[in-house]
């Protein structure tokens, strides 16, 4: 008579809880409707999925097979002809891209600095961080008619009117917001610790940023130039009215130049179809050049955090 | 109390060194420089509003506002309206967005909700980020090639079906609104999944727990308390991708059509500020290129607000929890 069991009690009467089995019940509304919502959102990211998976196939199928040494360079050929390749557009986008970064990277680095090392968040870095804001929100069109305002048609430049320089500084209008973000955000990710011990040796501030702080903040700050170069590569709006076309290879800074995504704008509308066939071909490199710049700087990420 | 003997007085070991006053001229002269450099944002972004601005002036001054309300764009005879393309802007990058954002959001919940192991998830992330890395002149030419050939026979059968309604009334014929409206979906759609994505990446697992305590299934969950508490940001990123969607230029250019007629049929082609000025900036002159800068004021201004709002909307909306 260890353990008597207790009669009395009667689960029916004093139960509080559902005690049915907590089995999975597929028949529940609430599991259907569950099981269908997650069905639409499978379906969903599959769509999500799908146009990158379709672009990408037919840049490489239409593009690759063009692929060649002669298409990287050659010079096009003249409208309606065929043979000759892309090399002086391919060159001047590197050109371009080139100008741009070297004009916002230290614009862009210098004023990240100075809203996350000296701005203490008085009202000038919250204006400046809105108007970066606002400015990485402007469209790429604009940026292009800003700078053939400023540029091209009042002829700064030796009296020349459409320019690489022109194509260059459009791109880094539109490179400066993101290299300004990365720049401050990175830098907050700096332990405050590393600061205090740069100044507890004696460190004058220029020298614990330029030491210290930056090179902590590295990796972000890289990751994000990457991404911003990748990204005014591939621009076309910003050089169509600045850098302008050239059938040639580049004649100096002062002159138009040829660049891969105007090429791709100016030879899609012709109605020649080597010339669509070259489009592709310099899609095929374009897209090639910025995929690479996007997995380099997740790269640089992951090197980073191992 | 017991010295060490080595250090016979303070003054042997620490020794004051006064800066030079180059190097504080150094650390003046850097702060000073960066705030320089800080400073470009705001002149570049004045500098652009300023330069539309000026040289809209003659066109504002000529057409007033009847130049957002009247359709005749003919440079030929000096007379401007660009209703037809504001109104382009608008019903595309509108039409674009509702399209945009159950896909946007419905694979952001997919790939956040544990749904499907890691690396699955993981790779549709990367393979969407990758989406938004593609340059749009690309996208565009894909559009011109590939898409608009495939959809051609869909919009056919709607044509069809409901050509007694006034969106879907003309013969689709190559480029127009549909095409163009697909293809910013396709750009604007992995702006909307990744910042969702960090959304409700953010939302505090204490939240999930909770709701998962209490007994709710998955999507009671999400929609009941996921959701709700990431809605600031994912609303503030539709903003975002709204002013994106605006402001699009190459891929559009090269699909709608750029059509100065007016038409509610979205298979007709139509046209946008970003194309009009895409098309016609480089062959305009005179009171032309003024009309054009008003365009441009006009499709700033837009995107200056939608910008300022999804600013606004994440910083004052966000929940407290």
């Amino acid at each position: 008579m260890a353990n008597p069991a207790p009669k009395s009690i009667s689960y029916a009467n004093t139960d509080l809880f559902d005690r049915r089995p907590l089995f999975f019940d597929g028949s529940l509304k609430r599991n259907q409707l569950n099981l269908l919502l997650t069905g639409i959102a499978a379906l969903f990211a599959s769509i999500a999925v799908l146009p990158l998976v379709l672009v990408l196939g037919h840049v490489l199928v239409k593009g690759g097979s063009l692929f060649s040494w002669a298409l990287l360079t050659e010079l096009p050929p003249a409208p309606g002809l065929s043979g000759g390749g892309i090399g002086n557009a391919i060159f001047g986008t590197i050109v371009v891209t080139l100008i741009a970064t070297l004009i916002a990277v230290p614009i862009g680095v210098g004023g990240g600095v100075f809203l996350c090392e000296y701005s203490r968040n008085g009202w000038f870095a919250q204006f400046v961080r809105f108007g970066n804001d606002v400015l990485a929100g402007v469209p790429s069109i604009i940026a292009g008619i800003f700078i053939y305002g400023l540029v091209v048609a009042t002829k700064v430049f030796f009296d020349q009117s459409y320019s690489a320089l022109a194509g260059g500084i459009a791109l880094s209008v539109l490179m400066l917001p993101t290299v300004i973000k990365t720049t401050d955000e990175g830098l907050r990710l700096v332990p405050q610790e590393l600061r205090w011990g740069s100044y507890g040796v004696g460190a004058s501030k220029f020298v614990t940023v330029m030491r210290i702080t930056l090179p902590a903040a590295f990796t972000p700050i890289s990751t994000g130039i990457v991404l911003a170069v990748a990204r005014a590569a591939g621009e076309t709006a910003p050089l169509i009215f600045t850098a302008l076309f050239s059938p040639y290879w580049p004649d100096g800074l002062f002159s138009p130049i040829a660049s891969m995504s105007v090429l791709i704008y100016n030879f899609a509308i012709m109605p020649y179809e080597y010339q669509n066939a070259l489009a592709w071909a310099a899609s095929f490199v374009l897209v090639v050049m910025i995929l690479g710049a996007n997995l380099l700087s997740r790269w640089i990420t992951r090197m980073a955090k191992t | 109390m017991p010295t060490d003997p080595s250090l016979a007085s303070p003054a042997d070991v620490f020794t004051l060194r006064r800066r030079p006053p180059s190097e504080k001229l150094l650390d003046t002269g850097f702060r000073q420089l960066t705030l320089a450099l800080a400073s470009a944002v705001a002149f570049v972004l004045i500098g652009i509003f300023l330069t539309v601005f000026v040289e809209a002036r003659e066109a504002i001054a000529q057409f007033g506002s009847t130049f957002l309300t009247t359709s005749d764009w003919d440079p030929g005879n000096d007379t401007f309206g660009a209703w037809v393309a504001i109104y382009g802007t608008l019903v595309s990058s509108l039409l674009a967005l509702v399209i945009a954002v159950p896909l946007g959001v419905g694979t952001a919940i997919f790939i956040t909700e544990d749904i499907i192991p890691v690396q699955v998830r993981e790779t549709i992330g990367l393979m969407v980020e990758l989406l938004a890395a593609l340059p749009s002149v690309v996208l565009g030419l894909w559009a011109i090639f590939v898409l608009e050939p495939a959809i051609r026979p869909v919009l056919n059968l709607l044509h069809h079906l409901l050509g007694w309604t006034p969106f879907f009334s003309t013969v689709p014929q190559g480029p127009g609104m549909a095409p163009a409206i697909l293809i910013l979906v396709v750009m604007v759609m992995p702006i909307i999944t990744s910042i969702s994505r960090d959304a409700l990446n953010q939302v505090p697992v204490e939240l999930r727990q909770g709701a998962y305590g209490v007994g709710t299934t998955r999507w009671g969950a999400i929609f009941s308390v996921i959701l709700p508490a990431a809605v600031s940001a994912i609303v503030g990123g539709v903003m975002l991708s709204l002013g994106r969607a605006m402001g699009e230029t190459m891929a559009v250019t090269m699909i709608i059509g750029n059509s100065l007629n007016f038409s509610l049929s979205l298979l007709a082609p139509g046209n946008t500020i970003a194309s009009l000025l895409a098309n016609q900036f480089g062959e305009a002159d005179g009171i032309q290129i003024s009309a054009l800068m008003y365009a441009a004021l006009i499709l700033m201004i837009l995107t200056f607000v939608v910008n300022v709002a999804a600013q606004w909307i994440v910083k004052r909306l966000s929940l407290r929890y």
